[in-house]
């Protein structure tokens, strides 16, 4: 019994340590990289936080996107706004709970006014916002607002 | 040659000029929605906390107001908490003080209601009227999208016009590790009868939560 309660403690910190894997804390260049990236892939990139209430409604949508689109050039990046000194008492716990299969990253770039417009210049900086875009296509759509999913599909289909 | 060196200033100025036009449109297409720079703001009532009713125009003894869009729920609002309380403390001796106001609908962050909106005033001793703004009527007249979203009114003769709107400063998560203090500036300027230098910052904040039209 006791080997049995060892095994699944060891598998629970294993599995938090695999999910941790894919979240990590970034700066701005390599958001920068992503947005200018020359390459027929739609980016669904969207901006979002663990206490934002229709963020994380919102999250699920993504989630379907990313499996069934799976044979699509579609990659998904989460970007959380949640503060760097919550990364692992908030933000790695909250993505293993929710099983995100999705990339999260954290941005920590305090000085938002810099880097906002280059996101979008139409955006205010509010939370939720979703900005979608294939460069090769030289297409973008930016959303300030919750989207539903249906939105999120026919909106993707423009880009396919 | 004289001729060549004036036809070259006039064409020189007219570029200028031209080009400062088009950053003003541009700049006032951007903030379309809500009150543009140097827009005149409506006289609006709203209840304080403490249950009375104020107005912009009981303000109209003061220098200026600094007008808070803010919250109880949002963690970029909590964390800019102590540094409006400070604003207000800064700025109320010099007749330029804080208004914050809740436009937050209630019935999405129970944290928000008008009873939590007292008791965090109390708590943390808001020196400055907490107003809601129950029709969020004030917050769609501004174009006020985010939490916390500031926006800085001079006092021109009885008459309210916008000189800044956007972010207190460059540091959300830290305060001692900000190096721009851009509501400072911005009344430090007015003070002193001055323009203010950068009009508009964007923040990252926590959007309005609207209520269903």
């Amino acid at each position: 019994m006791k080997s049995i309660i060892t095994c699944l403690i060891v598998l629970l910190i294993v599995n938090t340590i695999i999910r941790a894997q894919q979240v990590k804390i970034v700066k701005w260049p390599e958001v920068q990289a992503i947005l200018t990236q020359q390459s027929d892939t739609t980016y669904i990139v969207n901006f979002w936080a663990t206490w934002c209430k229709p963020c994380v409604a919102e999250l699920p949508y993504f989630e379907k996107i990313q499996e069934e689109y799976q044979t699509k050039n579609i990659k998904i990046l989460l970007i959380s706004m949640d503060f760097a000194s919550e990364f692992t008492t908030r933000v790695v716990p909250f993505v293993a709970h929710k099983k995100l299969i999705s990339k999260v990253w954290v941005l920590n770039e305090p000085d938002a006014n810099s880097w906002i417009d280059k996101v979008n210049s139409s955006w205010s900086g509010a939370i939720p916002a979703t900005l979608i875009f294939n460069n090769f296509k030289k297409k973008s759509s930016f959303f300030e607002q919750k989207l539903e999913y249906n939105q999120l599909v026919q909106e993707v289909g423009r880009f396919l | 040659m004289k001729n060549k060196f004036w036809l070259a200033l006039v064409a020189v100025l007219a570029l200028g000029t031209a080009a400062t036009l088009f950053f003003q449109q541009k700049n006032a297409q951007a903030s379309s929605i809500g009150y543009p720079i140097g827009a005149t703001v409506a006289d609006f009532k709203l209840i304080n906390i403490n249950g009375t009713a104020i107005s912009l125009s009981d303000y109209k003894d003061k220098k200026g107001v600094i007008v808070v869009f803010t919250t109880n729920h949002c963690p970029f609002a909590k964390a800019y908490e102590e540094r409006i309380i400070g604003l207000d403390k800064k700025y109320s001796s010099q007749n330029f003080p804080v208004v914050a106001i809740n436009s937050n609908d209630a019935s999405d962050y129970e944290e928000d209601s008008f009873d939590n909106m007292k008791k965090r005033a109390n708590d943390k001793g808001y020196t400055f009227p907490y107003l809601q703004d129950a029709s969020q009527s004030v917050a769609r007249a501004f174009g006020a999208t985010r939490t916390p979203h500031v926006f800085i009114l001079r006092n021109d003769g009885g008459k309210f016009t916008v000189q800044y709107i956007g972010t207190i400063d460059d540091n959300y998560q830290d305060p001692s590790s900000v190096t721009k203090r851009y509501v400072e500036d911005a009344v430090n300027n007015i003070l002193l009868g001055k323009p203010v230098v950068l009009t508009q910052t964007k923040a990252v904040g926590c959007a309005i939560s609207w209520k269903d039209a």
